[in-house]
């Protein structure tokens, strides 16, 4: 019995927080736009059998029949493994310093990574407005210093996307490939350097491979929130950044079509679940490994 | 869009806090001189809770998602048409507002065609969509005689090409961008007819690539600061632009113009939700909102016109001898008013929109 109540709570709370909110997100997918309160029909409020009734996948369609969604998939996909692949090289030198650091400077380093989280998301996203704008402390220290004689403009493009998304996502990337560095036995690269490797030869063949768990682990959980960003785009990035957390916003708030922006939400989840489905694969297979 | 997600978090908070003391009113932002909340405070007793929002389509969605828990809002003219329809409103309790004498027959006759009889709503304040430059480095670009009075500026791809080195935002209203492309190019401004909306995509796709950005309000402090040279905005907020570059002192010299061939006349009018928690301190707003002198506060605080005709005589002559703000005969004929789309028409709108916004 005590085991059943144990079970139960994890699968409840997925019910509850998953699965109850994916059926009403899936259900308004296959409703029909109103000039109402909610903005589509059917309710329940029209009956059970016209409710049933009422449901299709013209959204679905719809969304097929226009090039602008698969295109901001794909642009989202693009802008989500380029900057994971960016976060990762900026997150993994910084890692494996951290773990390389005295045993003392650890929990400071540690808590370096941290920090940043005490101040909200949303805040350090507006911050970079006033670093990158063309009139920023980035373009006024560039003037200053001569590098370069009219403002860059970084602000309102893509590259401004790609920083604010490995700015934000680095302590995800780099936590875990800290933690699996951290455990990782010296005396297997003073072994590889015993058996002939070079410095570079040891930390490619040993040291890698032996932190590919938190590599793996870092670049999904930058990856996934990264797909279906929008605060970043929509605060740093331009007119030309297309990304589908965009597209999503516009389909509900400027077309009131929320049946379509549900359509576009359901395959959404559907992209992620693959990516999602080999995280879990990973994990487990880590876990087995250790036991 | 942070004033989006900060007014989320207001409500969630709202929500907890609700009494029958307490109003909350959902504005515009930067649309109100803020010593009137403080006064409304003091002088009725009711507590006040102020969001802000930056776009129509962030209001509408709320209010037909239902319960937003706000007892005031402020929708334009179109958005409220359509929200009438769908039964967002109530009907105002006339016996309540004493101060509607006040309000200006020339802004309630025009008003009507979105609330017939003003039933649903009362105008706070109207203005009109144009261009607001920096003077200065624009005559820099494109010479002395850069048609800074004309859409000629934003629409000739020749003028932006040379303006996209200085930065240029577009407001994201499809609403207003296009009507205004459209009365560019001569065709009827309110126009429903999808082919004829169809003519203003080769204006916009032809200049798109020199806009920096698509967005309703971050122009105000981007013109002011001197990130960007030309917006086509609201007009009092690129007046108040204006006057933070002025106050600055930073070499920024702003002006706003309605445009010589014709620009689009709009009013944002207080309505009250029809699941409004607290309809009655709702009218007790509205009513000190009405007031000559508060009304006049704010409109000389955001440079607005506003559609009190009592409060006329409280106005600096910065405000009322403003052309840009109470434009003259001669421009008022220029002006011109839309009707909603409809939602299938609304559908070839947003689309065309997205195009222009992404080039897809």
């Amino acid at each position: 019995m005590q085991r059943f109540i144990l079970i139960a709570v994890p699968y409840a709370w997925l019910l509850a927080l998953f699965l109850v909110p994916f059926v009403i997100v899936f259900k308004i997918s296959l409703s029909d736009i109103a000039l109402a309160i909610p903005p589509y029909t059917p309710t329940l409020k029209d009956g059970f059998a016209a409710f049933v009734a009422g449901l299709d996948f013209e959204n679905f369609a719809f969304l097929a029949s226009d090039d602008l969604y698969w295109k901001a998939y794909l642009s989202s996909l693009q802008i989500a493994i380029l900057s994971t692949f960016m976060t990762l090289c900026v997150g993994y030198p910084i890692a494996y310093a951290m773990a390389r650091a005295p045993e003392e400077w650890r929990p400071t380093l540690m808590m370096l990574v941290i920090l940043p989280f005490w101040t909200s998301f949303l805040i350090r996203v507006y911050a970079w407005i006033g670093i990158l704008s063309s009139e920023g402390f980035l373009n006024q220290f560039l003037l200053w210093t001569g590098i370069i004689n009219d403002p860059l403009t970084i602000l309102n493009t893509n590259a401004a996307v790609y920083i604010g998304i490995v700015y934000t996502y680095l302590p995800f990337m780099i936590l875990p490939i800290y933690a699996a560095l951290d455990r990782l036995d010296g005396s297997l690269i003073e072994a590889a350097e015993d058996l002939g490797c070079s410095r570079l030869q040891a930390f490619w063949l040993v040291t890698i491979p032996l932190s590919r768990n938190g590599i793996i682990a870092g670049c999904f959980l930058v990856f996934i929130p990264a797909l279906g960003e929008f605060v970043i785009p929509s605060l740093l990035g331009g007119s030309e950044t297309l990304m589908i957390g965009k597209v999503l916003w516009e389909e509900f708030f400027n077309n009131r079509d929320w049946p379509v922006a549900s359509a576009v939400a359901v395959i959404l989840l559907l992209i992620l679940i693959v990516p999602i489905v080999l995280f879990q694969r990973n994990q487990q297979r880590q876990a087995e490994e250790e036991t | 869009m942070k004033k989006f997600l900060m007014s989320t978090a207001v409500i969630a908070l709202a929500a907890t806090a609700a009494g029958a003391d307490t109003v909350r009113v959902y504005n515009w932002s930067d649309y109100i001189d803020e010593d009137l909340l403080a006064k409304f405070e003091a002088e009725t007793g009711l507590e006040l809770i102020y969001d802000v929002f930056d776009s129509n389509e962030v209001l509408e969605t709320k209010m037909l998602a239902g319960g937003s828990g706000y007892d005031v809002v402020v929708p334009s003219g179109t958005f409220l048409q359509r929200q009438i329809t769908a039964g967002a409103f109530q009907k105002l309790d006339m016996s309540q507002l004493p101060n509607i004498e006040n309000m200006w027959d020339v802004v309630s006759s025009r008003t009507e065609q979105y609330d017939p009889g003003n039933e649903y709503s009362i105008n706070y304040m109207w203005g009109t969509t144009g261009i607001g430059v920096n003077v200065p480095k624009v005559q820099e670009i494109l010479g002395t005689d850069a048609p800074i009075q004309s859409w000629d500026l934003v629409f000739k791809p020749e003028n932006m090409e040379k303006l996209a080195e200085c930065g240029v935002h577009f407001l994201d209203a499809p609403a207003e961008m296009i009507p205004a492309a459209l009365n560019y190019l001569g065709a009827d401004p309110d126009s429903h007819d999808p082919d004829v909306i169809a003519t203003a995509e080769p204006l916009f796709m032809a200049i798109r690539p020199h806009i920096q950005k698509f967005h309703s309000s971050e122009y105000i402090n981007a013109l002011a600061n001197g990130d960007i040279c030309v917006a086509v905005g609201w007009s009092g907020d690129i007046l108040q632009a204006r006057d933070r570059a002025a106050e600055a002192d930073n070499g920024v010299e702003i002006a706003y113009h309605a445009p010589n061939e014709g620009a689009q006349m709009w009013f944002d009018q207080m309505a009250i939700p029809a699941d409004a928690p607290n309809p009655a301190g709702a009218h007790v707003f509205l009513n000190f909102i009405m007031d000559a002198q508060n009304m006049a506060q704010a409109s000389n605080y955001v440079y607005y016109a506003n559609g009190n005709a009592a409060s006329k005589e409280f106005l600096v002559e910065d405000v009322i001898g403003d052309t840009a703000i109470y434009p003259d005969e001669a421009t008022l004929e220029n002006l011109f008013t839309t009707t909603p789309y409809p939602a299938k028409v609304q559908r070839v709108v947003t689309r065309m929109w997205t195009k222009i916004k992404s080039g897809t």
